[in-house]
C-alpha cells in the first residue's frame, strides 16, 4: 500500500493535484452557500414590514451587544488569518494556537447570539410572532448554525494537526476552514447591515 | 398495552384502502424475498463491497439507473390510475383525496426521482469516459450524492404505506401545504424526502462542474469537448444556482409547519406568493436542468449515426449556455394569472419567448447534421428522430402559453398539461431513452435487442400522441387539471377515453422495454470491443466495454473534436498520429491512483433518513439520533486519511490483456 498522502507524486504525472481540486470544489460550494443566504436575505427584505401588529425589530433589538459580537467575529477572522501565516511558516504550535483562539472567539459570538435570542423571546418575539420575526430568526439563526458547525470543524482540524502535523492533506483542511470562516464573516457584514443597521436607523 | 399498539399502528400505517393494503403486502413479501435470496446465495458481502460502498462512477451510475427505472414504474402506475379515473364522468374509482395524493406523487416522482436519477446515472457513467478521466473529481462525494438521493426517494415513497401520501400538488403551494390545509404527515414526508435528495443533487452539480473543468484529458480544450459533456456542464451549473433556492424554500415551509413560523401563512403577515416565486425560481431552471443533458445526448447520437460532426458546434455550445442563463429569468410565467401586474408579466413573457430561440437553433443544428449524412437508424437514432417533431410541437405550444394575456385562458387547463408532458416526455424521456440505448453496450458489454426495442419505440410514440393530443383539445374545451371527476354534460368523455387508451399503450411500451432488457440479458451476445456501434466518435468508445474500473490504462492525448473518430479516419487513410498522441499511447504503464471504497456515504445517508423520519413524526429522540449520526460520520470522514491506493502495473496488464482477448 503506497503512502496515503503521497499526492505530490500524482501531480508529477500531469494530473490534477487532489488537494487543489478539493479547494476548487469548496469555492464552488461557497457559491451555492451564497445563493442560499441570498434567498434568505430576499425573504427577509420582502417580509420585513410584516409585523402583524406585534413588536417591530427596532423596539427590541439592542445594538450594543450586536456591535460587540460583530467585533468578536471580525477579530476571529483576523486570528484565522494569523493561523494561516503560522502554517505557511511551518509553525505547528502557532497554527494550533491561532485556530483555537478563532474557535473560542466564534464560541463567544455564539454565546452572545443565543443570549440575544433568549432576550428577544422573553420580550415576546419568537419565530411564530410574525413574518418579520420568522425571517429574522431564520436568517440570523442560519448564520449562527454555520458558525457553530465551523467551530466543531475547526476543533476537528486542530486535533488532526496535533496528531499529524502540517502535511499537504492537513494544509488543505486548514485552507478550506479558513476560507469558510472568512466567508461567514462576509455574510455577517450583510446580516449586520441589512438586519440590524437598517432596522434601527 | 395492546390497545396503545393498535392505536399507534392505525395512525402509523395507512389503513382502509384495498389498493394500498395490496401494496403493503407485496412490499413486505418482496422485502422478505430479497433478504432470503441474498442470504441463500450468500451475496451480502458481495453486495456491500462491490456495490453499496463502491465509489466507482460507473457502478454508481448503474445504481442510479436501476432506481430510476423502478421509479418510472411507480410514477407510471400513478399515471394510469389517474387515467382510469378520468375515463368516464363521475367515476368512483379514486375518491378526491386519493386522487390528490396520486397526482402529487406522480409529479414529484417523475421529475425528482425518475428524471433526475436517470440523468445523474448517464452523467456518471459517460462523462468521465468522454473526458478521458479515471473518475469524477470527488468519488466519495459522488457516492454520498447517490445515497442521499436514495434515502430521499425512500423517505418519499414510504409515505405511501406509512402515514399517508402528500396531496398538495407536486410543488405544494401554501396555504394548502401549511398545517391548516394539510395537517397530516404526508406533507412532511414531501419536505424531507425532497430536501435530503436535493442535498445530494447539489453535491452532484458541484462534482461535475469540477470534473469537467479540471479533469479533461491533456489536449482536450473546452471547445473540443464532446457535446454531451457540454450539456452536463450547462446543467450542473444550473443545479448549483437553482438547488440552494429549493433547499431554503422547503426549509422555510418546514419552519412554518414545525415551529409555527409565518413565512407563507395567510395570518401573521406571511406571504404565500413568496413561496410561489421561490419555488419556481428553482422549478423553472429545474426543467432545463433535466432537458439540457437530453439535448447533449441527441447531439451525440445524431452525429454518430449520420457519420458527421455535429453541425454548428459553437452555436450549440452557445445555445446550451444561454438556455442555462435565461432559465433563471422566466419563472413568473408559471403564475401570470396571479396579479403581478402587466409590466412584470410582459417581462417574463418576453424572456420566455427569448429562450425558445436557442432551442430552435439546436433543432436546426440537428437537422443540418443529418443533411447529407450517411444515416442509419438503430433505436437510439429512432428516438432522436421522434424527438424532433414532438419537441417542436411542445415548444410551440409553450410559446403560445408564454403570451401572458392568452395564458389567462390556458392557465391550469389540460392544454398546459399536454404542453409540459410533450416537452418532458418528448424531450427528456425520449432523450434519456436514446442515451440509454446508445450507451447500454458501453455500460454492460452487450446491446439491447433491436426488434423489441422498435416495438417499444412505436408503442411509446403512438401511445404518446394518442394520450396527449386529445388533452390540448380538452384544455380548450375548458377541462382544468387536478379535478378527479366531471359531469356527463361537459362532453369531455370521448376525448378522455382516447387519452386513457393512449396512456395504456405507453404502459404496454414500458412492458416491452422490460421484456427487451430481460431478453437481452438472457440471450446476450457479449461484445467487449469498445466501439460497439462501429462508428463511435468520442473517447468512451476507445476503451473496452464495459470499461475497466480505472477506465483508461493510459491517459489519451486529444488533438481534435470527436478525437476517436478522427483517429480512426487517420489510420484508415494510412496517416500517422501526431507525436504527442503516439507518446501518450505508447507510454509505459504506470500504477494508477484510485479512491478506496467507503461505507461512510451509505451510513451517513442512513442517518439523514433517520433524522428526516424523526422530523416527519416529530420524534425528538430520533431527530437527535439522526443528526448526531450525521455529524459523527462527517467527522469520521474528516479523520480518515487512508482513502486511496495504487493499482499495480501487473494488474493493469492482466485486465487489459483479458479485455483484448474478449474483443476477438
Amino acid at each position: 500500500m503506497a503512502k496515503a498522502h503521497s499526492h505530490e507524486h500524482d501531480h508529477a504525472h500531469g494530473h490534477q493535484d487532489p488537494e487543489q481540486l478539493k479547494q476548487f470544489g469548496f469555492w464552488l460550494f461557497m457559491v451555492t452557500d451564497v445563493i442560499l443566504f441570498s434567498t434568505l436575505f430576499a425573504t427577509f427584505v420582502v417580509l420585513r414590514g410584516n409585523i402583524a401588529g406585534g413588536p417591530a425589530g427596532a423596539d427590541l433589538i439592542e445594538m450594543n451587544g450586536i456591535i460587540v459580537s460583530t467585533f468578536i467575529l471580525l477579530t476571529s477572522s483576523f486570528t484565522s488569518g494569523l493561523a494561516l501565516l503560522s502554517m505557511n511558516k511551518g509553525n505547528k504550535q502557532g497554527l494550533i494556537l491561532w485556530l483555537a483562539v478563532s474557535a473560542l472567539l466564534g464560541l463567544s459570538f455564539i454565546y452572545l447570539e443565543v443570549s440575544e435570542f433568549v432576550h428577544l423571546v422573553h420580550e415576546g418575539a419568537n419565530i411564530g410572532t410574525s413574518a418579520y420575526w420568522s425571517a429574522f430568526f431564520t436568517l440570523v439563526g442560519t448564520h449562527g448554525l454555520h458558525v457553530s458547525l465551523g467551530i466543531v470543524w475547526i476543533t476537528s482540524v486542530i486535533i488532526q494537526i496535533a496528531r499529524r502535523g502540517i502535511t499537504p492533506a492537513t494544509k488543505r483542511r486548514v485552507n478550506i476552514i479558513s476560507l469558510y470562516w472568512h466567508f461567514l464573516d462576509v455574510i455577517w457584514i450583510f446580516v449586520f447591515s441589512i438586519v440590524y443597521l437598517m432596522e434601527v436607523m | 398495552m395492546l390497545e396503545t399498539i393498535k392505536e399507534f399502528a392505525s395512525e402509523f400505517f395507512v389503513t382502509g384502502d384495498p389498493l394500498i393494503l395490496g401494496a403493503q403486502v407485496s412490499i413486505g413479501l418482496a422485502m422478505v424475498a430479497i433478504v432470503f435470496i441474498l442470504t441463500y446465495f450468500k451475496k451480502w458481502r458481495w453486495l456491500w463491497t462491490e456495490w453499496l460502498t463502491s465509489v466507482d462512477h460507473k457502478k454508481i451510475g448503474i445504481m442510479y439507473i436501476i432506481c430510476a427505472i423502478l421509479m418510472l414504474f411507480r410514477g407510471g402506475v400513478d399515471a394510469l390510475l389517474m387515467r382510469v379515473q378520468l375515463a368516464a364522468p363521475e367515476l368512483e374509482f379514486l375518491n378526491a383525496e386519493h386522487y390528490n395524493a396520486i397526482f402529487t406523487t406522480h409529479g414529484v416522482i417523475m421529475i425528482l426521482f425518475m428524471a433526475m436519477p436517470l440523468m445523474f446515472g448517464l452523467f456518471n457513467i459517460i462523462v468521465p469516459l468522454q473526458l478521458g478521466a479515471r473518475d469524477v473529481a470527488f468519488p466519495f462525494l459522488n457516492s454520498f450524492s447517490f445515497w442521499m438521493f436514495f434515502a430521499g426517494a425512500m423517505l418519499f415513497n414510504v409515505s405511501f404505506v406509512i402515514g399517508g401520501s402528500p396531496d398538495a400538488g407536486w410543488l405544494s403551494y401554501p396555504p394548502l401545504s401549511e398545517v391548516s390545509g394539510s395537517p397530516g404527515v404526508g406533507q412532511d414526508f414531501y419536505i424531507w424526502g425532497i430536501q435530503i435528495s436535493g442535498m445530494g443533487s447539489l453535491a452532484t452539480g458541484i462534482n461535475f462542474v469540477v470534473t469537467i473543468l479540471k479533469m479533461r484529458a491533456p489536449g482536450m480544450k473546452l471547445m473540443k469537448m464532446p457535446m454531451f459533456s457540454w450539456s452536463v456542464l450547462a446543467s450542473s451549473v444550473t443545479i448549483m444556482f437553482a438547488f440552494p433556492i429549493l433547499t431554503v424554500t422547503l426549509f422555510l415551509l418546514f419552519l412554518d409547519r414545525y415551529l409555527g413560523a409565518h413565512f407563507f401563512t395567510v395570518d401573521g403577515g406571511g406571504n404565500p406568493m413568496m413561496y410561489l416565486n421561490l419555488i419556481w425560481m428553482w422549478g423553472h431552471p429545474e426543467v432545463y436542468i433535466v432537458v439540457l443533458p437530453a439535448f447533449g445526448i441527441f447531439s451525440e447520437v445524431v452525429a454518430t449515426f449520420s457519420k458527421k460532426k455535429v453541425f454548428g458546434y459553437k452555436s450549440m455550445v452557445f445555445a446550451l449556455m444561454s438556455i442555462s442563463f435565461f432559465s433563471f429569468f422566466t419563472w413568473a410565467h408559471h403564475f401570470f394569472t396571479m396579479g403581478s401586474g402587466a409590466n412584470v408579466n410582459a417581462f417574463f413573457a418576453v424572456t420566455t419567448m427569448i429562450i425558445a430561440i436557442p432551442t430552435g437553433v439546436k433543432v436546426f443544428n440537428w437537422l443540418f447534421t443529418m443533411y447529407r449524412g450517411k444515416l442509419s437508424f438503430p433505436t437510439p437514432m429512432m428516438w432522436t428522430i421522434a424527438f424532433i417533431p414532438c419537441f417542436v410541437i411542445g415548444g410551440m405550444t409553450g410559446v403560445l402559453l408564454s403570451v401572458a394575456p392568452a395564458d389567462f385562458q390556458f392557465h391550469n387547463s389540460y392544454f398546459l398539461i399536454a404542453h409540459f408532458h410533450q416537452v418532458l416526455i418528448g424531450g427528456v424521456v425520449f432523450g434519456y431513452f436514446a442515451g440509454l440505448y446508445y450507451w447500454w453496450p458501453k455500460m454492460f458489454g452487450f446491446k439491447l435487442h433491436e426488434g423489441l426495442g422498435k416495438w417499444a419505440f412505436w408503442l411509446w410514440n403512438i401511445g404518446f400522441y394518442v394520450c396527449f393530443m386529445p388533452q390540448y383539445a380538452l384544455g380548450l374545451m375548458g377541462m382544468t387539471r387536478r379535478f378527479n371527476e366531471y359531469n356527463f354534460d361537459m362532453g369531455w368523455q370521448p376525448l378522455n377515453v382516447v387519452s386513457t387508451v393512449g396512456g395504456f399503450i405507453m404502459g404496454l411500451a414500458f412492458l416491452f422495454q422490460v421484456w427487451q432488457i430481460a431478453h437481452s440479458i438472457r440471450f446476450l451476445k457479449k461484445d467487449t470491443n469498445g466501439d460497439n456501434w462501429g462508428q463511435g466518435r468520442t473517447l468512451e468508445w476507445s476503451i473496452p466495454s464495459p470499461a475497466p474500473f480505472y477506465n483508461f490504462a493510459r491517459v489519451p492525448h486529444v488533438v481534435e473534436q470527436d478525437d476517436w473518430w478522427e483517429k480512426k479516419e487517420r489510420h484508415a487513410r494510412g496517416e500517422a498520429d501526431p507525436a504527442e498522441v503516439i507518446a501518450a499511447d505508447t507510454a509505459p504503464l504506470e500504477p494508477i491512483h484510485m479512491p478506496k471504497n467507503s461505507g461512510i456515504p451509505i451510513i451517513m445517508s442512513g442517518f439523514w433518513f433517520v433524522a428526516g423520519f424523526g422530523f416527519v413524526w416529530d420524534w425528538k429522540w430520533m431527530i437527535i439520533l439522526g443528526l448526531v449520526g450525521v455529524v459523527v460520520t462527517m467527522l469520521a470522514r474528516s479523520f480518515n486519511y487512508d482513502d486511496d491506493y495504487y493499482v499495480p502495473v501487473e494488474e493493469i496488464e492482466r485486465i487489459e490483456a483479458a479485455a483484448l482477448k474478449g474483443a476477438k
